[in-house]
């Protein structure tokens, strides 16, 4: 979280093929890095999750031939070879209609006995909503104000923004969450009114009769959590941007545009700014995949039931299918990621463009 | 980096004033940053008190005081009492020893890594150094905190679980910083003494550790320092879920978890743990930030060297 690396990709072929190309060979190189990293992820917690403790702490104690029926009906018995396991969670048999996530794109059932691919389907949407705002607003205020405070360099406002940043790089999401909820609920109770909601993504009770109340309700439980999820994004971004606009201001060609007559916004904006944002649209983009993950926190502080929470109760309730469709959500977050990455270095590098 | 400066003081007519070596040159420019030494102070308060606290407290960790269930500080619990009547400070002290220990062996673990790795994959070249990369954007892909959490439920449990914790945070957090390793060795790689050592018949190993790895030591210096807070992060994250270290053992994360359930009542078991957490990551990141100007002074993004 604290360590902001730029990621450096090699964006022209050795052979200089057009971008297109280019891009549909890293999309494949992907896909198969993407397949592998499942199955490595669907081994381990084959192998180090344990369902069968789940069955022998039930009361009225259940009897091993039944205890192994229901652990097979979920394809995690370890009495079966592990090659036949695998198989059945690739392409399915007929034991196991709901299995298959080749075939038929299903991620199977939990020990339980409830399907992965619903469960899924429903928090997708769960976490999209909590952290869409959060993340744009990030973005956009991190980047403006690490540019702003890069051309301030020194001053009162420049001070004061880096140290705040500090501060908020160091603090991690939970603790910025739980201070978020202290602060709210000290703050209902002076105002005598519950403003800010934060239980869960709606009120569960009926609501007030006015126009657009549902909405607003919604709006009230969001609020907090995108200020978390936006000072977040913003702290590290800003650092991050600081430098490198600091980096591009101080540059040759920087300087040639003020000489040449430019006015000083214009430089600034057109040939500075646009620079440093290269590296900033890769970082941007391999958000993408700490996004869904890395609100988990957010979303267990703010009761909002995502694609994180589900990965750690899986883990928790020892339900192998389950986290391992967490983890291939997460990988897909990752790749999606990298190729916005590379699309965003070959609209915003010249030197890509034009090759 | 050593050569520039060399170069700059000898290209020139000799300067009149005492000559410095570049230990000393990178020392002044550290101490000249207010910030980081403040912060290199705060981290050696922190790790005496971490060590030496218990024969100073007036509380034990494990100790239940019976008559101060959720009690507020005062003058008998400074920072007040858990549930069970354990005592805030002392439980505090006990997880920043852990939360310590677990950042400096995992940051000094994954560097060590990531320039072992990096290094060789530069020097090797061919197969062996694609096999890397291949690793290294496969371990990527999968989201590591899941992956810890999954190792950790199934693994060991007892008193020494913690080792298990620091060996999957090193192991999921070398690979950028070896990337990074990789193409700065790259270059080293092309330096003629490497060409002169290497036909002298060193040894691989010895020809990476003696003449390539020194060459991008400020690099893996700042590396270890921003290492230390990704790693206390990592674990205080995983124990707040209770995937990292387990109770009877405590961490800053386990209290931070604990505290977290009973803000309204007793917000001083989280603001404890939870103010030393941020204190800490913020001393080893301005000790961090001030090594890598002090080492790199030619970037600009450090202010003024």
């Amino acid at each position: 979280m604290a360590r902001l690396y730029v990621v450096h990709h090699t964006t022209t072929d050795p052979e200089g093929a057009p971008v297109g190309k280019y891009l549909l060979r890293r999309l494949l190189n992907y896909v198969v890095l993407l397949f592998i990293a499942v199955s490595l992820a669907w081994l381990l917690a084959q192998t180090q999750l344990e369902p069968r403790m789940l069955y022998k702490q039930r009361n009225p104690p259940l009897s091993p031939q039944s205890i192994d029926a229901l652990l097979r009906r979920a394809n995690v018995s370890e009495t079966q070879p592990l090659i036949q396991r695998y198989l059945t969670w690739l392409v399915g048999d007929a034991e196991h209609p709901q299995f298959g996530v080749l075939t038929q794109f299903n991620w199977g059932t939990s020990p339980q006995g409830g399907f992965v691919n619903e469960e899924i389907a429903r928090r997708i949407w769960v976490s999209f909503r909590l952290v869409t705002l959060g993340w744009i607003l990030g973005t956009v205020i991190g980047v403006g104000l690490g540019a702003w405070t890069a051309t301030r360099q020194y001053r009162v406002s420049d001070r004061v923004v880096t140290a705040f940043a500090l501060l908020l790089v160091a603090t991690p999401s939970y603790v910025t969450g739980e201070v978020a909820k202290m602060l709210a609920t000290s703050a209902n109770q002076r105002l005598g009114y519950q403003f800010f909601l934060f239980l869960g993504e709606k009120s569960t009770g009926t609501l007030p009769d006015y126009p657009l109340a549902e909405l607003i309700d919604r709006a009230q439980h969001l609020l907090l959590p995108t200020v978390v999820l936006t000072l977040l994004g913003m702290a590290g971004l800003s650092r991050l941007q600081r430098g490198l606009m600091l980096d591009a201001l101080g540059s040759d060609f920087v300087r040639t545009a003020r000489a040449k007559g430019l006015r000083e916004n214009k430089a600034v904006m057109k040939h500075a700014l646009r620079t440093a944002l290269i590296p900033t649209g890769t970082y941007f983009a391999f958000q993408a995949a700490a996004l869904f993950t890395g609100a988990t926190f957010t979303e267990r502080i703010f009761s909002f039931h995502g694609m994180g929470m589900y990965g750690v109760d899986t883990i928790s309730k020892q339900d192998v299918n389950g986290v391992v469709a967490v983890t291939a959500f997460g990988g897909l977050c990752y790749l999606v990621g990298a190729i916005l990455a590379d699309i965003m270095v070959a609209v915003l590098d010249p030197r890509v463009r034009l090759s | 980096m050593s050569e520039t400066i060399d170069e700059v003081a000898t290209a020139g007519p000799r300067p009149t004033a005492k000559r410095l070596t570049r230990g000393q040159l990178v020392l002044r420019r550290f101490l000249r940053n207010k910030g980081a030494v403040f912060g290199l102070v705060i981290i050696a308060v922190l790790v005496l008190v971490a060590i030496f606290g218990e024969y100073i407290l007036p509380w034990r960790y494990d100790v239940k005081d019976r008559n101060a269930y959720y009690a507020p500080p005062d003058g008998i619990h400074w920072f007040g009492t858990t549930q069970s009547g354990g005592d805030v400070l002392a439980l505090t002290v006990r997880g920043l020893g852990k939360s310590l220990i677990i950042g400096f062996a995992v940051a000094i673990i994954q560097t060590s890594l990531a320039a072992i790795i990096g290094s060789s994959a530069a020097y090797l070249g061919g197969w062996y150094e694609k096999a890397w990369l291949w690793v290294i954007d496969l371990m990527l892909v999968l989201p590591s905190f899941f992956l810890i959490a999954i190792m950790t439920t199934g693994g060991p449990k007892g008193p020494n679980a913690w080792m298990l914790l620091v060996v999957l945070l090193a192991a999921f957090g070398w690979q950028l910083s070896a990337r990074v390793v990789r193409s700065l060795s790259l270059s080293v790689k092309e330096r003629e003494y490497v060409a002169a050592a290497r036909f002298m018949g060193l040894s691989t190993p010895r020809l990476l550790l003696r003449h390539i790895v020194p060459n991008i030591a400020s690099m893996l210096i700042v590396d270890v320092c921003l290492g230390v807070g990704y790693a206390i992060l990592g674990e205080a994250g995983l124990s707040y879920f209770g995937f990292g270290v387990q109770a009877p053992d405590t961490s800053l994360g386990t209290m931070i978890a604990e505290g977290a359930q009973s803000t309204t009542i007793a917000p001083w078991i989280f603001l404890t743990p939870a103010s030393l957490l941020v204190l800490l990551v913020m001393c080893v990141n301005a000790v961090g930030d001030g090594l890598r100007d002090a080492l790199d002074p030619g970037s600009m993004s450090g202010g003024r060297a």
